[in-house]
């Protein structure tokens, strides 16, 4: 079943085009992944999904009553503005404590509920973006450079968080990212964007397109193999790595 | 007892403060600080267009604050730096309003009622459109409390979970020209943006949530209101800047005490 779909997708803002003809679609379970250089218009596709960002061209339609869990490329939260973990996941919906508190632990923090907002450091913000993106019940996350900030082992412990979920939940997964690599192995689909689709497809595909090189360069396909071998070694340190928050 | 002046002065006072807690909070939180000042100073524009044509004065300041306050969120909602075409709509507005109040011809009127507020000569009637007004905009703005606030925090988030972050911008823009209206009289057109932002404020170092901020903004703004009202009856001075005083005071105290008030 199709969750999102796109045919002939073009954006832009004012007279500038940032992305052009871009026919896409999502199903249940899957986990794509959107790389490309900055301004290839990678965050433009992600809020025209949503309905944020009005289409040039082309149609944007969602499955009826589809429930997205998004989590923003930014959030900036006003310093005059007092908000606790809790508070901030009973928005926009009011939230049973008890399914609160399941999201954040989930989400890997469990022990955040009564903390401001404004004291959290990077990776406990992101997690903290991810739980409320999961309440609700969503049918499909949507993450827009959710790992900012985090440093290697924290990106790559966030993903197999999501991973985790997506196996628990079975939903859908579209996200932005910057760590090629991590991203690429936990992918089941990887699109390459710049300013149009270059490449799509499996990640071992797209490593191998040409496209895809000329805009990464050759090294990646050797550190996706890296990745891939160190893959198991990498799951146990971030369970150490999560168990210190 | 209601023809006691006094009385009637704190109750129209007390209503405006009620109803500028929580949607200065917004004012704050959305960094729109300039949105409060266009807005009331257009008050002045709206004193001239309600003279010019007998319609009640606080009519014509609706009509003239919920035109300018459109006209400023809609330049708002672009990203290109307007910061000093607000500032010119802003003082324009002032300016504007000031001469078309002298050019109706026929009327004599004193002008720094309308620009610091004349609170002690308010009616019965003017306190009852007060309340009127002021639990309107308690309505609008706990009806869309949450949809507000998630639309404050990020507009993507609220689109993606099927809130209309355009619309919440447009409640708050009818809250801001129904406070300015009815807030005319009691502070004045030149004060008013300031009892929308000092409560909330003041408010801001004892709230961990964002209910608690407005609830606070609201106690704070009741007890400047009536520590301004006394003041004004004591030391003689004027009263919608007496009160506006008496509000910085606080946020000077609340401020002052914040690091204590953190460490909690």
């Amino acid at each position: 079943m199709k969750l999102i779909e796109s045919h002939g997708l073009t954006l832009g803002y004012g007279q500038v085009k940032v992305l052009r003809d871009v026919s896409f679609a999502i199903e249940r379970g899957e986990i794509v992944t959107v790389v490309g250089p900055n301004g290839s218009g990678k965050s433009s596709l992600l809020r025209a999904l949503i309905g944020a960002l009005k289409p040039v061209a082309g149609t944007v339609s969602r499955a009826n009553g589809l429930r997205i869990g998004y989590v923003p490329q930014k959030l900036q939260i006003d310093a005059t503005l007092p908000m606790t973990v809790k508070r901030f996941l009973n928005l926009p919906r009011r939230q049973k404590a008890a399914e609160c508190d399941a999201a954040l632990t989930r989400a890997g923090v469990p022990e955040l509920a009564g903390t401001q907002m404004a004291s959290l450091s990077g990776g406990q913000f992101q997690r903290v973006l991810l739980a409320r993106a999961l309440l609700g019940t969503p049918d499909i996350l949507i993450l827009d450079e959710a790992t900012q900030g985090l440093d290697q082992p924290g990106a790559a412990a966030f993903y197999r968080q999501i991973e985790d979920v997506r196996r628990e939940l079975n939903l859908a997964v579209l996200m932005v990212s910057h760590d090629l690599h991590v991203v690429m192995a936990a992918s089941d689909r990887v699109l390459c964007l710049n300013g149009h689709i270059c490449c799509e497809g499996t990640p071992e595909i797209v490593a191998d397109a040409p496209e895809y090189r000329a805009l990464f360069g050759t090294g990646t396909q050797g550190t996706l193999a890296l990745y891939r071998h160190d893959h198991d070694h990498a799951h146990d340190h971030s369970h150490d790595h999560g168990s210190i928050h | 007892m209601l023809d006691d002046f006094i009385l009637r002065a704190a109750l129209a006072g007390l209503g405006v403060a009620l109803a500028a807690a929580p949607l200065g909070c917004f004012v704050v939180w959305r960094r729109m600080a300039y949105f409060g000042d266009a807005t009331s100073h257009a008050a002045l524009l709206g004193v001239a267009l309600a003279l010019a044509t007998e319609l009640p004065v606080i009519g014509g300041v609706l009509i003239v604050a919920l035109i300018m306050a459109l006209i400023v969120s809609s330049l708002s909602e672009r990203q290109v730096s307007t910061d000093a075409l607000l500032g010119v709509l802003a003082h324009a507005g002032l300016a504007l309003g000031l001469v078309a109040v002298s050019l109706v011809p026929g009327q004599r009127v004193d002008l720094s009622a309308y620009l610091f507020g004349d609170i002690l000569a308010v009616t019965i009637g003017d306190v009852v459109m007060i309340w009127f007004g002021a639990v309107l905009v308690a309505l609008l703005v706990v009806w869309r409390w949450q949809a507000l606030l998630t639309a404050t925090l990020n507009p993507d988030l609220a689109t993606a979970s099927g809130g209309n972050p355009r619309r919440e911008q447009l409640i708050l823009t009818i809250a801001l020209a129904i406070t300015v209206a009815v807030a005319l009289k009691v502070v004045g057109a030149l004060l008013i943006a300031a009892m929308l932002v000092i409560p909330a404020a003041a408010a801001r170092p004892f709230a961990r949530t964002p209910e608690m901020m407005a609830i606070c903004a609201m106690i704070l703004g009741a007890i400047a209101v009536f520590a301004g009202l006394a003041a004004s009856f004591y030391f003689d001075t004027p009263t919608g800047p007496s009160i506006v005083s008496a509000a910085a005071v606080l946020f000077a105290l609340t401020t002052g005490l914040s690091p204590a008030l953190q460490r909690r």
